[in-house]
């Protein structure tokens, strides 16, 4: 009996030699691709836009927050960033990376939805209509769709399935960290034969091969983190494998992960407790992921979105409720970094939304467009129609995306 | 129904409504499968006779007694000593938790691979996923499980009503909703803390409970209710809290009323006094009985009754549920004032529900129950029986929001999802696949949903490992 093939080798055969039908070369480029990198951290739960970005020189600031308020001073102060606001003192990555001009914050940001549903609200987000579930797929996806010259798989999901933001026309890899040594290639090889006349199936496990002889290659394998892992450890795995996909010239430019946990009804905690901890981690995450793209991360766009904000006071349980106004970033190398983006409303009663919550004075749709437009060059008439339908109102925001 | 229809119908009962066909099933439902469904709909529902399984309240209580230790510890501390003591207490929430948790998990893996009420034990599971609280939060780590036992098993064959009150009162839901501090702000305890000023800390309410009661438990997010609805219900469950010693050791003095330890209690002191008017009803002060009487209502409006059936349908039927189906089904639940046996019926005597080809995927829950059952694997003791759950992406108890496990294809299919129950199936199929007979054993289990490409495919497999791998990630296998 012949030697049986090794994962890797089968893999290889497939991709570079076409010898069985298991697997194109989709991830090829065509070679007027963008060279541009993007990465779309999705935060569900509602982030706590108000201790992320605290507007700690907010007059109302301080009494609305109580117990969970940030100091402006002090030894767990605030890190400043302007006049009015600081950053969570987590932050520490995100706050050199103000420093250097490769962070620009969002703040009193919301998307369409004015309702307080989690759910619906990440459908809106992820979605990119007007109202939940306007669309199965979702803005992301048709983003890439758009873009002027693409490969057939120029976008990957970190995560065993495929977020609605991802899901779409065009063709999606997804990836996350799977215990596959001893699979047999004999058995994958029949599998592939019987799943011949199930297309949906088919398409998958060749995806799955693809993606996942990428994201192992040059021996960073990544044990999956969340096991028993910290938030940190979890989305420090997480990010590494984006930046694996990422920082290849044949691989996909855009990338998509999630994470959970920011839900913080009661005993949020201020500059320590839970909220802290998962900014610690979301923070040491984007650490990792500088590192590990090298020079890619000069060309690198980090969009980190939450679905809406929280309320502007401390409820009864030391916690905040689901509100409106919330906080957004763009991290990277390719930002024109170092200020905070805010028409900001102030916090006096008079101003809250609904008397409770931070009121919305930007549109989260202008952001993106203006990144898509700017970084990924994804033609305006696309992003009006196709990207946000109906979104012509909404000018693309200028000026996001520094100027090599 | 003719014997070529039934042999079809006896593997979608077993695949679809069931948890998965054991050797030698198909045969027996054969004679008639709609029938093998409706007898499970008889009787009380079983007993998870586990002796590792305590009570939540027995829980609990352990938990109360460590938080009494850490707030001695805090008080240590204070005084320069003892910080030892704290980290010491709070390990040992996790401790008390983890054991109990695996416990939980081992009980219910083995009762759905053993049950002969498979159907009824894939309502179980839908009404524990619809009153969804995930274990990520550490406070309701070990009693997730108990919740299912005792508010879920119970009621699952009764009315809507009492299935939704016994889930909202159960501790596990108030903490996990983050009700059990929720303090109305005229009531007695807010009166005090007010007068004391500072120091401890404002009350309020906390509104979570109430909007995910209105949005994922009863009416659905379209179901027409408002944010004052929300701050209005949320008043009118202030107080549905936990006996034993409340947060604040003043404020427990104040509610002399401690209850008791780990079992629901209404706190009075806690509870906004007055009327309410919610959704163009009033309802009178009346302490616990203001939130329950909400609670009576909400569980016969039409849009719960449409919110819930559709979710129904879309569990059994398809991932878009027919309208006529859903329409069906809440015309069920309204005449019966929420009988749920009697939606149940309606379900199977649906013939939307019996149509070929499967259309939904599995979950890796269920692909872990039918592949136990398929081939009589006996569970993994201990921390062991999470494993599988983990590696294929679904951890028990734990679907990372009040929203429950998502319960379309698409949430379920991404292309690394499948190879992980690839590689998993293959695993399985190196350990045990030499001792068993996939050839056989496939037109057992799958019936006529198995493809004669598969049988061949089972037939020229080079060794017993292979056969069974193929067998379990044949297409037909991975859907239900």
């Amino acid at each position: 009996m012949a030697e049986p093939l090794s994962r890797r080798r089968f893999l290889e055969t497939a991709l570079f030699t076409g010898a069985t039908s298991l697997v194109s070369s989709r991830l090829v480029l065509a070679s007027a691709a963008t060279d541009a990198r993007f990465v779309f951290v999705l935060l569900r739960g509602a982030l706590d836009g108000l201790s992320a970005v605290p507007p700690v020189g907010d007059p109302e600031y301080a009494a609305l927050r109580g117990q969970i308020a940030l100091a402006r001073t002090g030894a767990d102060a605030a890190l400043p960033l302007d006049g009015t606001f600081g950053l969570h003192p987590a932050l520490t990555f995100l706050h050199s990376s103000y420093q250097a001009k490769q962070l620009a914050v969002i703040h009193a940001v919301a998307t369409p939805y004015r309702e307080r549903s989690h759910f619906d609200g990440q459908d809106v987000l992820e979605g990119g209509g007007l109202h939940p579930h306007d669309s199965s797929s979702g803005w992301l996806n048709r983003a890439i769709a758009a873009l002027p010259a693409r490969a057939a798989e120029t976008g990957v999901a970190l995560g065993a399935n495929i977020p609605l933001a991802m899901r779409g026309p065009a063709e999606v890899a997804s990836w996350s960290a799977t215990q596959i040594d001893s699979l047999d290639e004999e058995t994958l090889a029949r599998l592939t034969d019987l799943y011949a006349r199930d297309p949906m199936l088919s398409r998958r496990l060749a995806d799955a091969l693809e993606s996942d002889a990428i994201a192992t290659e040059s021996g960073a394998t990544q044990r999956d983190g969340g096991r028993r892992g910290n938030f940190a450890a979890r989305y420090t795995a997480t990010a590494r494998a984006a930046a694996n996909f990422l920082r290849r010239d044949d691989g996909p430019r855009i990338a998509m992960f999630d994470t959970t946990g920011w839900d913080t009804h009661a005993n949020e905690g201020g500059a320590q407790g839970q909220l802290a901890l998962r900014l610690r981690g979301l923070d040491a995450s984007m650490a990792a992921l500088r590192e590990s793209l090298g020079p890619v991360w000069s060309r690198t766009v980090v969009l980190i979105a939450t679905e809406f904000g929280r309320t502007a006071a401390i409820n009864g349980t030391r916690g905040t409720d689901h509100g409106t106004g919330a906080a957004a970033f763009l991290l990277g190398g390719a930002v024109a970094g170092g200020s905070v983006i805010a028409d900001w409303p102030g916090l006096s009663r008079q101003n809250l939304h609904d008397g409770r919550d931070l009121k919305p004075t930007c549109d989260l749709r202008a952001i993106v467009k203006g990144v898509l437009h700017d970084h990924l060059a994804v033609p305006a008439q696309a992003l009006d129609t196709a990207v946000y339908p109906g979104s012509h109102a909404i000018r693309a925001r200028p000026g996001l995306v520094a100027s090599v | 129904m003719t014997a070529t229809q039934n042999i079809l119908s006896a593997a979608i009962a077993a695949n679809r409504f069931g948890l998965g066909a054991r050797p030698g099933e198909l045969a027996t439902i054969e004679a008639h499968p709609q029938a093998w469904l409706s007898m499970q709909l008889k009787g009380r529902p079983p007993v998870l006779s586990d002796p590792a399984l305590k009570p939540s309240s027995h829980t609990l209580r352990q938990v109360l007694d460590l938080r009494r230790e850490m707030v001695e510890a805090r008080r240590d501390r204070k005084q320069g000593d003892g910080s030892e003591k704290a980290v010491g207490a709070a390990l040992k929430l996790r401790d008390i938790y983890a054991p109990v948790y695996a416990d939980e998990v081992h009980a219910r893996f083995s009762h759905a691979v053993a049950t002969d009420r498979p159907f009824l034990e894939r309502l179980t599971q839908f009404w524990t996923n619809h009153f969804a609280v995930s274990v990520d939060k550490i406070a309701v780590l070990g009693l997730a499980g108990a919740m299912e036992r005792e508010a879920i098993r119970p009621n699952v064959l009764g009315k809507f009503t009492d299935l939704l009150i016994a889930a909202e009162q159960h501790p596990a839901m108030i903490l996990y909703l983050d009700n059990q501090a929720s303090i109305g702000p005229h009531s007695r305890a807010a009166g005090f803390l007010g007068r004391r000023g500072g120091s401890e800390r404002k009350a309020g309410i906390n509104e979570n409970l109430a909007r995910e009661i209105l949005e994922l438990h009863t009416l659905g997010v379209d179901g027409g209710y408002s944010q004052a609805d929300v701050t209005t219900f949320a008043q009118a469950i202030s107080g549905w809290s936990i006996g034993g010693e409340p947060q604040g050791r003043r404020v427990a003095r104040l509610a002399a009323d401690g209850g008791k330890p780990g079992e629901f209690h209404f706190r009075e002191a806690f509870h906004e006094p007055g009327a309410k008017q919610l959704l163009g009803r009033s309802y009178r002060d009346g302490g616990l009985r203001q939130g329950v009487d909400i609670l009576e209502d909400l569980a016969l409006r039409p849009q719960t009754a449409r919110h819930v059936c559709g979710k129904l349908a879309r569990h059994f039927v398809a991932d878009d549920p027919p309208p006529a189906l859903v329409e069906r089904l809440s015309r069920a639940w309204l005449d019966s004032h929420g009988a749920l046996s009697k939606v149940y019926e309606a379900l199977i005597e649906s013939p939307e529900a019996w149509s070929a080809p499967s259309a939904k995927f599995k979950t890796p829950a269920d692909y872990l129950y039918s592949t136990h059952r398929a081939l009589g694997l006996s569970v993994s003791d201990g921390r062991r029986a999470l494993q599988p759950f983990e590696t294929l992406g679904q951890r028990s108890l734990m679907p990372g929001s009040p929203a429950g496990w998502p319960d379309t294809s698409a949430d379920w299919d991404g292309s690394s999802a499948l190879l992980k129950r690839i590689a998993w199936a293959d695993d399985l199929g190196q350990r045990v696949g030499t001792a068993r007979n996939a050839r056989e054993l496939a037109p057992q289990i799958l019936g006529a949903m198995l493809n004669p490409e598969t049988a061949t495919a089972i037939a020229r497999a080079e060794s017993g490992a292979q056969a069974l791998t193929l067998l379990l990630a044949s297409p037909e296998f991975m859907r239900r």
